[in-house]
């Protein structure tokens, strides 16, 4: 375990420590204090590395991130974990909004709430949220899935191509062509190992599932009138 | 992109190192705006019956002439503390006969604040400079609001910097920017609403001194204005005894609260209330999308 003060340690140096670990080195366990709301803490990280960050993140924290599993203990800012390819972020606290905004695969766990905007433009990410997200969440989601055990605020899955929306608690309002779906058991038993690999608990059969109506994907002939 | 920061002190203990607190949340805060920096402290109140004025002047002010002549024609006992291009006037006068006297007197002074105990101070700088000159870290007070600019819808300059007062004891501080405020301010203007700069901001600000002088509470004029004001914003407005965050209804700006026993604070990012003592314990969570969020106020 290696651990870095950030009051001392600057930032881009620590950054660029983590990103130029190679495949082949030993170190891989990082512990990171004091990061007092700083901007893009352990982003870009591309081996698979074991992070730990002790306090509160500012904005972009591991985002990009590829392979590293990466933990706050503390809060998130604004972009947490966005466009992370692979690999897991997990945030005890609270994350801010557009938490794995446009993220292509991994796991993104947050513990707390997040604000507007969780899993904007989703691209296969999974995420899963243990209090609520806030309005226009998973706004035109095109894969991957979305796991609420609070509530949705307005608008969810407004635009949604594929991604797969789960609530346990109270959606405000879905966005356009955004329907609920059967929880069949396929979904169940996805949901299941979902929050299994999340390590949280809950039961899928309390969740309700939402999805794209597929009513927004093609030109509708009806409309050529106005061309 | 501007950082806006607040600080509102629960402890009267606390509120003797308000200035260095808000001092180094602003200078955190530089980064999202390196062009201007304001402050609001609401501090020392002015004696009974008195007025506190902040009265900003041009270089080469002689501010011993000025005094001379307020105590001529208002009040003997007037004071005057300089602070940077800016001086705190506490005096025994109405504010309208004030504002006529120094148009035809002083033509060359702009009144920047006025009432009981709110002191704006702003200028245009890096915020650690305009800290220095404000000498901001000496200064003790119940609250404050701050403000950093980067500048996007009107020129850089002391006069559209933040904060903008929006009557007696008032004042707002604006990160976002406002798409409808030529109409809403030519609107204003036949209303009678002074407005002296082409900023966005000073518009807002406009309009709540107007939804206030016309009787609605600050509560029913934030209220108005989220249906008035078109754009993205994160506002924080400084009254007499607290102050008020609203976001705009899509949050698109950022803001942050947080809170202890002996303190409440909102900023931009978490970074500037991290500088407070006791940050890491505190009570920390994102105001929700136009909902208002007052203390003391």
């Amino acid at each position: 375990m290696i651990e870095i003060d950030l009051d001392t340690s600057p930032l881009r140096e620590t950054n660029r420590r983590l990103q130029t670990v190679g495949a082949n080195d030993n170190a891989r366990q990082f512990r990171l204090f004091n990061p007092r709301g700083a901007h893009a803490v352990a982003a870009g990280l591309t081996e698979d590395l074991e992070v730990t960050v002790e306090g509160h993140v500012g904005f972009y924290c591991s985002g990009m991130n590829r392979q590293a599993k990466i933990q706050v203990t503390g809060n998130a800012g604004v972009g947490l974990a966005e466009n992370m390819m692979s690999g897991e972020v997990r945030v005890a606290g609270n994350a801010s909004q557009s938490a794995g905004a446009t993220g292509q695969g991994g796991l993104l766990v947050v513990e707390g709430d997040t604000s507007s905007r969780c899993g904007i433009s989703m691209k296969g990410i999974d995420i899963v949220v243990g209090g609520s997200v806030g309005h226009m969440s998973a706004f035109m989601g095109q894969a991957g899935s979305l796991a609420v055990l609070g509530d949705a605020g307005n608008s969810l899955g407004d635009s949604l191509y594929e991604a797969r929306l789960y609530v346990r608690g109270r959606v405000e309002s879905l966005g356009a062509d955004c329907k609920e779906k059967e929880m069949t058991a396929h979904h169940l038993e996805k949901l299941g190992r979902l929050l299994d690999r999340a390590r949280i608990s809950a039961n899928p059969r309390d969740f309700r599932r939402y999805g794209s109506a597929r009513q927004l994907y093609h030109f509708k002939i009806g409309n050529l009138g106005a061309y | 992109m501007c950082g806006i920061v607040g600080l509102y002190a629960k402890e009267p203990a606390f509120g003797e190192r308000l200035g260095a607190h808000l001092a180094d949340m602003l200078v955190e805060m530089s980064d999202r705006g390196p062009d201007s920096a304001g402050v609001a402290l609401y501090r020392q109140p002015a004696p009974a019956d008195g007025l506190k004025l902040v009265l900003h002047g041009p270089e080469g002010t002689d501010w011993e002439d000025v005094r001379h002549a307020l105590a001529e024609a208002f009040d003997p006992h007037v004071s005057l503390e300089r602070r940077g291009s800016h001086t705190v006037v506490m005096l025994t006068a109405g504010l309208a006969a004030l504002r006529s006297w120094l148009a035809e007197a002083q033509p060359a002074l702009r009144l920047v604040s006025a009432g009981e105990v709110i002191e704006i101070f702003k200028e245009k700088g890096h915020p650690c400079e305009v800290v220095k000159q404000l000498t901001l870290r000496g200064l003790s007070g119940s609250h404050g609001l701050g403000h950093t600019r980067m500048a996007t819808e009107s020129a850089v300059t002391t006069e559209h910097s933040h904060p903008f007062s929006t009557g007696l004891d008032l004042c707002l501080v604006h990160n976002g920017s406002l798409s409808n405020h030529n109409r809403l301010r030519a609107r204003l203007r036949k209303a009678g609403v002074e407005i002296q700069t082409d900023n966005d901001s000073e518009v807002a600000a406009g309009f709540l001194a107007w939804r206030l002088a016309e009787g609605d509470s600050l509560e029913e004029a934030l209220e108005r204005g989220m249906t008035e004001l078109d754009g993205f914003y994160t506002f924080a407005i400084g009254t007499k005894e607290g102050f008020a965050v609203l976001r705009d209804p899509i949050a698109c700006k950022h803001a942050v609260l947080a809170e202890t026993d002996d303190w409440v604070a909102m900023a931009t990012e978490y970074r500037a209330i991290a500088t407070l003592p006791g940050a890491q314990e505190a009570r920390i969570w994102e105001p929700k999308p136009g909902q208002i969020y007052a203390w003391g106020a």
